[in-house]
């Protein structure tokens, strides 16, 4: 399912709304999650997972090809999560 | 970093202020968005929010565990796992994105 997917699936379940606006919503949606981990904060959604920021130090890595040292500066990369619900509905649904 | 918890409220908020729907209304879209994003999972359908990222259910066979403390072997049954891999906008988002060169070679600046 694509983002396009899921708001022609939230349109359909919801006919009194315009599907721009659908988009608009879902957008809304997942640029605050977007602004939180920028900010550095933390996105808990019982029952589906959270999603957090971890930080990566620097370190000396390598050119695969060439095998030269490459200093990899210090980065913060997000992480999800999976809820413990959605977690016990994947073991079970088909 | 400021260290806050987001949840659903301030999804919802942010929906609300984005369109002329009523708070009530908009809590509920929030929960019809991950309601969806989970159907379509559980069904073992892969996620793709362009710009954000996606979440694919990966299957995991049986293996041979061991509790840390005793040491004793336990079976891991089969299961499925979700795995999320965030966009190249999203990771950008969070490193500051401001034209940060990626890395640098040893000895050169």
């Amino acid at each position: 399912m694509t983002k396009f997917e899921l708001i022609e699936r939230l349109a359909e379940m919801n006919p009194h709304l315009y599907q721009r606006d659908v988009e608009r919503i879902v957008t809304a949606i997942f640029d605050e999650i977007t602004s939180a981990l920028a900010r550095g904060d933390r996105v808990e959604l019982r029952g589906f997972g959270a999603f957090s920021v971890k930080r990566r130090d620097a370190r000396l890595g390598r050119n695969p090809r060439t095998g030269d040292s490459v200093r990899v500066d210090e980065k913060h990369i997000p992480f999800f999560k999976t809820g413990k619900q959605l977690r016990e509905r994947l073991n079970t649904d088909g | 970093m400021t260290g806050q918890t987001v949840t659903r409220a301030q999804l919802s908020e942010a929906v609300y202020q984005e369109v002329g729907l009523s708070r009530n209304e908009s809590a509920e879209l929030v929960e019809s968005v991950l309601n969806q994003i989970a159907d379509a999972l559980a069904q073992g359908e892969m996620v793709k929010i362009s710009s954000f990222g996606s979440f694919s259910v990966r299957s995991k066979s049986k293996r041979i565990g061991r509790n840390p403390k005793t040491g004793t072997e336990v079976p891991i049954n089969p299961r499925r796992v979700l795995v999320f891999r965030a966009s190249h906008v999203l990771k950008d988002q969070i490193n500051g994105s401001l034209a940060k060169p990626r890395s640098g070679r040893t000895g050169g600046a």
